[in-house]
């Protein structure tokens, strides 16, 4: 390298150390931005030689300077140094970790988004005398510093959809799936397939994807880190960070900030410094199985060492994910796990082969373990009050009705299935040879009128109802609002556009259900109301009462909020479930309860959806998630609570393929995380119409985007046109529309196989 | 013939319009904290989703409902006598004075100074292919029309029907409607200006253009 492109290169590096400490560390950046002045000043009369050792000495500081420098990282620090347009991207890894590869779908700008890129790569290793080439399929977030069309790394709806037809091709192709997680976050748009929506079909893909999934964390914000982010192995760059929200998005929630206003410096340093955002703390708590060490001050692209060891490490990551499925390995497998005290350059990966295609069994063990591997995620993040020898006496329940229901459903019914089919196919065909023979008698009584109309028992059977109060008892509804008890008189919001009257509120939250008698707009209700009005009267039993919420990270002051929540609403978690029944048929119920905390889902939540599904599983019952609302993912519990989207996805996956039947029905306000995961991916969504559905608030978008979306954005009409949502349901009827879909979807024994 | 100039000259001398502001139904009445001379703005935002400032509260039941100002102006009176009374529905409670902005001045002569070819029947209005080529081209002042000529394509349900010009001989000045757009009946569609006014029209628009001063 020549003198003045090492001077230009030491310019760069002072400029990336002043970037990341902004006003701290003055004492350093002086000292190196002085020595870099007097070199330049001296240069000129120094011989080549001298020059050459000059700028070796002062080389040497910048490193020390910067060694020195990296114990005094923050987490804030370390967000601005994986924002820094010096950062690696994905482009610099395909570079420089794989051995070749063809990017997919994409140049540039022309492509069906930027930020997500795709690529068939290669790896290849010599074992012996024999060379191997790996493909293997590289997805990720590419930032593209600079690239203004690259969104910074945030993908839109179809980006997504691009990185999960690709995967699908991994798995056709059996070949391993490696994804880079470089993303602020997930573009907000509605537009179709709608943000949400993609990243829940992401997450439900994902979940039985049939090949290994190796993701490599460097910028992992929420939503669009989770789309790609499910995965067997899940590693770290050391100076990333995986994080619910922005520190400045935290802040401004903290700060209680609206319309734009920026919270102040300290403020997000300390959001940043509690949602404990950085690869150490990601390590500890067990969302990040390994962190790879990056050089001083974070990797930047010149840093070719770097780059071989993240390829040693991505291999091993593969192998270890196949050799832990695979039949057969003990000597490779224990090669990979002696790791303690060993440099990864030690294990000479490079030497032993493991072929990275799986067998079909292989197949069915990965997908197994990838459940078993998430379900244990966030066990210590939530409260369980329960003494152990209930836990014991839970377990024993459980395994009880493990069994019960192997011999009930899975051995017996399986017999009876294949009996009931031939006996139906015998009848059938009976019918035909009957009718047949019967003909001429059925014309001669053909012209006698018949005495039930069959027009009407069709109607009766296939049609949702319509709102009749002759139906509904007359508006007696077995729980009132307390609402109902205020003399006044309430405006309805399309009074001006729609010339309703006022309504007298005992009328409108007591007989009319707080729906306008005169347009049909929908007054938010509590979740009471549903609970006791569309569930069989006194047919509730909730079960995982103890679980409760907690405040893993220690989150400042949130231990006050929580109290002050559980005191307001008598609850321990904003999840209630229970089990029920709609017309004598048998349900689980999870709902998520709004006035707790929006609604929002943290570690016990997720904790008791999870058992909900799998309650339900158990039990062959239909299984329905009622949200009154959710605000997204609580993010004072950080990672705890953003994990909650592949963990409660992965149960829902594991419901569905075992064979149930998986109803979502929202009512008031409906955003973000739950949405774009557990609840997105069912394929049977309704709202009532009082509901609001979207990944994104207005204001997030508009600060996100720049752009301002009208004032109707979210309503379920438009969830409905878009295609997220099935069908949206006055609210009197809920109760009798949710039984027709049960027995419509479900069928009689409301279960599909 | 109108007399621009002194129609002009009126509209100078009181530069505004006064909107009253009366209750929509009855109700005590509470006037808050706006005063005499404030200003305040209408509903605001692309879809008008921003509200108005608020000029007076009307309770009944125990339902507030708060009433708004419906266009930027000053409050030129409160009946501020009315505070804390029950008042009927249409009573006067707030006036304002309105600034009329270059647009809205400008349309007002333009409707009292041109003939405006009102829409027989809520339809769709297209020109006629010949005319549309012709404003498409050069604007819709190149194009001279004259009684009895067929202009428009009335277009209901998918079913489309000629519809000829009735009135005076002159070029179109102004395009009122827009493509896929129903027209209500009555509405105005073209304003048709004779040949020889034509000269005087464009002096007043720039007369309004440049004289004109928009008062907040």
């Amino acid at each position: 390298m020549d003198t003045e492109k090492r001077t230009q290169h030491l310019t760069e590096r002072l400029t990336y150390i002043k970037d990341i400490f902004g006003d701290k560390q003055q004492e350093n950046i002086r000292l190196l931005e002085t020595k870099l002045e007097e070199f330049i000043q001296r240069e000129n009369s120094l011989s080549a030689e001298d020059k050459f050792a000059a700028l070796t000495t002062l080389e040497d500081l910048f490193g020390f300077v910067e060694r020195n420098l990296e114990n005094e990282l923050t987490a804030m620090d370390k967000v601005r140094i994986v924002r820094h347009s010096q950062r690696i991207c994905l482009r610099d890894i395909l570079e420089n970790v794989y051995d070749n590869y063809t990017e997919i779908g994409g140049k540039d700008e022309n492509s069906i988004d930027p930020s997500m890129l795709i690529a068939r790569a290669y790896i290849t290793r010599r074992s012996g005398k024999r060379v191997y080439h790996q493909p293997v399929m590289v997805i990720g977030q590419e930032k593209g510093h600079g690239e203004e069309f690259r969104n910074g790394g945030s993908v839109k709806p179809w980006g997504n959809a691009k990185a999960l037809h690709y995967m699908k091709v991994a798995e056709t192709e059996n070949i391993p799936v490696h994804t880079f997680v470089f993303t602020p976050g997930s573009y907000p748009i509605e537009d179709s397939p709608g943000a949400a929506q993609q990243i829940a079909k992401n997450l439900y893909e994902m979940a039985a994807l049939s090949v290994p999934v190796v993701a490599i964390f460097s910028e992992g914000g929420s939503g669009g880190a989770e789309a790609i982010g499910l995965a067997d192995s899940r590693l770290m760059l050391s100076h990333g960070y995986y994080s619910v929200i922005s520190p400045e998005g935290a802040a401004a929630i903290e700060g209680r900030l609206r319309g734009g206003d920026r919270a102040g410096a300290d403020l997000v340093e300390k959001c940043a410094h509690q949602l404990k955002i950085t690869a150490d703390d990601n390590v500890r708590m067990g969302y990040i199985d390994h962190k790879i060490q990056e050089p001083a001050l974070g990797a930047r692209p010149y840093h070719y060492e770097f780059f071989r060891s993240l390829r040693q490490e991505v291999i091993r990551a593969t192998d270890e994910v196949i050799l832990n499925v695979k039949g057969f390995s003990p000597f490779r497998a224990m090669a990979l796990r002696r790791r303690k005290g060993k440099s990864i350059e030690d294990l000479d990966l490079e030497n032993i082969h493991v072929r990275w295609s799986l067998s079909k069994k292989a197949r069915a063990r990965l997908i197994a373990k990838r459940h078993a591997k998430f379900n244990k995620l966030s066990k210590s993040a939530f409260i369980d009050r329960r003494p152990v020898h209930r836990r014991v006496a839970a377990w024993f329940v459980e395994k009880g009705w493990d069994t019960y229901s192997y011999f009930k459903y899975d051995l017996w019914r399986s017999h009876q299935k294949k009996l009931m089919y031939a006996v139906e196919e015998v009848d059938a065909e009976a019918r035909v040879l009957m009718d047949k023979v019967k003909g001429p008698w059925k014309k001669l009584t053909k012209a006698i009128p018949a005495s039930t109309s069959k027009a009407d028992k069709e109607k009766e059977l296939t049609m949702l109802s319509q709102w009749d109060e002759e139906d509904q008892g007359k508006g007696q509804w077995s729980y009132i609002s307390p609402r109902a008890k205020e003399d006044r008189a309430i405006t309805c919001p399309n009074a001006e556009t729609h010339g309703c009257q006022d309504l007298w509120a005992p009328d409108l939250f007591g007989e009319y259900a707080g729906v306008c008698n005169s347009c049909g707009h929908h007054f938010p209700m509590e979740y009471q109301w549903y609970m006791h009005n569309i569930f069989d009267p006194g047919s509730i039993f909730e079960f995982n009462t103890e679980v409760e919420s907690a405040n893993p990270l220690g989150f400042e002051g949130f231990d006050l909020k929580l109290e002050q929540a559980k005191n307001k609403t008598g609850l321990k978690s904003s999840c209630t479930t229970f089990e029920a029944r709609i017309d004598n048929v048998k349900v689980v119920v999870a709902t998520l309860i709004a006035p707790f905390r929006g609604g929002t889902v943290g570690a016990a939540e997720g904790e008791k959806f999870i058992q909900a599904a799998e309650r339900a599983k158990k039990k062959r019952f239909p299984f329905i998630s009622y949200v009154h609302g959710t605000a997204g993912i609580r993010i004072q519990e950080g990672v705890n609570g953003v994990i909650q989207m592949p963990r409660c996805t992965m149960a829902v996956r594991r419901y569905l393929d075992a064979g149930g039947l998986y109803l979502v029905l929202y009512d008031t306000n409906s955003y973000a995380g739950p949405l774009a995961s557990f609840l997105g991916c069912s394929p049977y969504q309704f709202a009532i119409r009082s509901s609001n559905i979207g990944f994104a608030g207005p204001g997030v978008i508009k600060e996100t985007t720049g752009v301002d979306i009208p004032p109707d954005y979210h309503r379920a009409q438009k969830a409905l046109s878009r295609g997220h949502i099935q069908g949206i349901w006055d609210r009197r009827d809920a109760r009798h529309n949710l039984s027709q879909a049960l027995m419509t979807m479900g069928g009689r024994n409301l279960y599909y196989r | 013939m109108l007399d621009i100039s002194k129609l002009l000259e009126e509209i100078k001398a009181s530069p505004y319009e006064e909107l009253v502001i009366t209750a929509p139904h009855t109700g005590v009445v509470s006037f808050g904290s706006i005063k005499e001379g404030d200003r305040v703005i209408g509903a605001t935002g692309t879809w008008n989703e921003i509200p108005g400032t608020s000029l007076a509260t009307l309770q009944r039941e125990r339902n507030d409902k708060i009433i708004r100002a419906t266009q930027k102006g000053v409050v030129k009176k409160i009946y501020t006598e009315l505070e804390g009374t029950f008042v009927e529905a249409g009573t006067e409670l707030v006036r304002l004075r309105h600034f009329l902005s270059k647009e809205e001045v400008l349309s007002i002569i333009l409707k009292k100074a041109l003939f405006l070819f009102e829409a027989p029947e809520r339809a769709k209005y297209y020109f006629a292919p010949d005319v549309d080529s012709k404003i498409k081209s050069s604007g819709s002042q190149s194009v001279t029309v004259h009684d009895g000529m067929e202009l428009f394509i009335m277009s209901r349900m998918k079913r489309e029907a000629p519809l000829n010009y009735s009135g005076p001989d002159g070029v179109i000045y102004s395009v009122y409607f827009q493509h896929n757009e129903n027209i209500d009946a009555g509405a105005a569609l073209i304003g048709v200006c004779p040949p020889d006014q034509l000269a005087l029209i464009e002096d007043v628009v720039v007369r309004v253009q440049t004289e004109w001063t928009e008062q907040e």
